[in-house]
């Protein structure tokens, strides 16, 4: 039981890095980020190829993976999104394209590292005991590294100028690009913010749990999940329903089949959109 | 000659094309009639996805409903030993109860939230059927499904069995029918009034309702139609694969029936049929590049997305061609 919660506090810390970083992307660019769990994978994938190859210290292989995929994001945007945006009648074009960048980076990750299931050795040693429950100091350590990065998140959103000038955005895109504010350039860095989130959650969460190349749709999925219980573009309803998720996770986990877990989350998804579509914190049909 | 009637005579020559000269020219070639009856079998099940673009929702879970349409026929031909001419029907029906029992709840969400929770579908009916215990067969799903048999009326053999040694031909058919039937019927369907109602809804909805539309009836309409013609495409599957599991539709095969809508053209009924066909084949022919056939594949798909967003068939054709004038706005209202 302890064990549990404590399981579902680290899975939820981490999965509201994934859930932020996509909430990102579509409240600035309306884009549904289908390429987001590939984006993960391939995070997790440099980090274990910076430790693994290059043998670099790991704080050195977190930060190459968040600037891999910042930089992975800052392409997409600018090389494929930007130009179909401007071309495409309709705006579901991009989802899409999403979904094509999703398959690019599968297949690139599947050349580039191979299909094997990769993990790294835990980077902290030690076991911490908490009422009960167990918890290995890597987790500890992945468990303040997410909370750090949320709360920079956040606050960079809070009150920074970029932060400010990209809220305006996801509220009315017209209105803020009235106010002189550089649109475009935004975005790409929404893009690289959003990204670069994956990136670092791959990098964290390597260390717990290991990565294949063929785990994004379904990493995509979970996001999806998370999302849509807060409400798609609130940022505190992502931190809300990665948690929600996580906690569910790891319950159902140690209590019930792991294909029935899910079953069970999807199902109370469905009846929990039937009763509030818009999910706890989002607009009407945001 | 008026739009409809060229769209009547090209539709009729190319279904003798494909009817007459494809089986002629192939019939040596068991491997590429398979891979166009899977093609086929394909562009039902994605034109299941266009008919619900038509009342602007995004289903990205057309698996969940090929994958009931499929289990559904393989448990009423082996379990209840039906013959498959009374199960294929039967998948289709059921997966549109399915998705009208579903959709009452789900075509409420809008944009995003009913993408999410259409993907979502596609897992949720995975692991259903996962977790469905004997019934469906678990992991290891249903095996060596009968292949088609007989079917007579009074007597007379209307369809020969499919055991005999041309089945691939037999299956080339099959699927040629029920393709070339979907299309006329989603046609048919578009050119109604039903289709103007369908319009009418992805436009505005609320302006819809305000004109006296009973706009939840016709959600459910539309869906349970698409969610008709994945069972039949699932059905069609089970039958020619002889199996089925809970992993032969998943997710991804739901956005990728979405993929064949945008990449042949959302305004034209033949959209998802051209997307189909082109990356199917395109897949099979890329077979040669083995490790690297799954990047070309993702790379041609970006590249169609890029140059042409609106689809293939916005490329305006010379004088003979189709499809003469492109969409004004490009929303499926515009049917062409």
């Amino acid at each position: 039981m302890e064990q549990a919660l404590v399981n579902g506090l680290v899975l939820g810390m981490n999965y509201g890095l994934i859930a932020l970083g996509l909430t990102m992307i579509f409240s600035l660019m309306n884009v549904l980020n289908f390429a987001h769990g590939q984006m993960y994978v391939l995070g997790g994938f440099v980090t274990y190829f910076a430790l693994n190859t290059l043998g670099v210290p790991y704080i050195v292989a977190v930060l190459l993976a968040v600037l891999a995929l910042a930089a992975v994001g800052l392409l997409f945007e600018y090389a494929l999104f930007r130009p179909v945006r401007k071309r495409s009648n309709r705006e579901e074009s991009t989802m899409l394209l999403a979904a094509g960048t999703a398959l690019l980076l599968e297949s690139l990750i599947l050349l580039f590292f191979g299909e094997k299931q990769r993990g790294v050795p835990p980077v902290a040693s030690g076991v911490f005991e908490i009422g009960g429950a167990f918890i290995p100091a890597s987790r500890v350590l992945v468990f303040f590294v997410a909370l750090a990065a949320i709360i920079l998140f956040m606050m960079f959103m809070r009150y920074t100028r970029p932060g400010r000038a990209l809220r305006a955005i996801a509220q009315d895109r017209e209105v803020t690009a009235l106010q002189g504010v550089n649109i475009q350039a935004y975005s790409a860095l929404g893009f690289m913010i959003g990204a670069g989130l994956a990136g670092l959650a791959g990098a964290l969460l390597i260390t717990v749990l290991s990565v294949n190349s063929g785990m994004g749709t379904s990493i995509s999925i979970k996001a999806f999940i998370m999302v849509m219980l807060g409400g798609a573009g609130v940022i505190p309803g992502a931190i809300i329903g990665a948690f929600v998720l996580g906690f569910a996770e790891a319950f159902g986990y140690a209590f019930i089949p792991s294909s029935m877990t899910y079953l069970l989350i999807f199902v109370g998804l469905i009846i929990f959109l039937i009763i509030r579509p818009q999910g706890v914190m989002g607009k009407p049909w945001g | 000659m008026t739009p409809t009637r060229r769209k009547a005579l090209s539709f009729a020559t190319f279904a003798l094309a494909y009817l007459v000269i494809v089986p002629l020219v192939l019939s040596g070639s068991p491997y590429m009639l398979g891979v166009l009856s899977m093609s086929a079998a394909l562009s039902v099940i994605a034109m299941g996805v266009w008919v619900t673009f038509t009342i602007g929702r995004i289903n990205l879970g057309q698996a969940a409903f090929a994958l009931v349409g499929g289990f559904t026929a393989a448990i009423l031909t082996t379990r209840f030993e039906l013959s498959f001419w009374i199960a294929l029907p039967a998948a289709g029906l059921v997966s549109a109860l399915v998705g009208v029992v579903l959709g009452l709840g789900i075509l409420r969400l809008r944009g995003v939230y009913f993408a999410m929770i259409t993907l979502s579908l596609s897992e949720t009916m995975r692991l259903a059927l996962l977790n469905g215990g004997d019934f469906t067969g678990g992991a290891t799903g249903i095996t060596s499904i009968p292949v088609p048999g007989e079917l007579s009326l009074f007597g007379l053999v209307i369809i020969p069995d499919f055991a005999g040694s041309h089945s691939h031909l037999a299956f080339y058919f099959l699927s040629a029918f029920l393709l070339l039937a979907s299309v006329v019927l989603v046609w048919r369907l578009m050119d109604s009034r039903l289709g103007r109602v369908f319009a009418s809804l992805q436009q505005g909805q609320e302006l819809s309702q305000s004109l006296g539309i009973n706009i939840t009836k016709y959600r459910l309409i539309a869906f349970g139609v698409s969610c008709f013609l994945a069972g039949i495409g699932g059905a069609f599957f089970a039958a020619t694969q002889q199996s089925i599991y809970p992993g032969s539709f998943v997710a991804s095969d739901s956005i990728s029936f979405t993929l064949y809508c945008f990449l042949g053209g959302l305004a034209y009924v033949g959209g998802p049929v051209v997307g189909a066909f082109l990356l199917t084949l395109s897949f099979q022919f890329l077979h040669d590049l083995q490790q690297y056939q799954q990047l070309a594949y993702a790379l041609i798909m970006i590249g169609i997305m890029m140059w042409l967003p609106n689809g293939l068939l916005s490329l305006r054709w010379p004088s003979w061609g189709r499809k003469t004038t492109s969409p004004a706005s490009g929303e499926t209202g515009n049917v062409q």
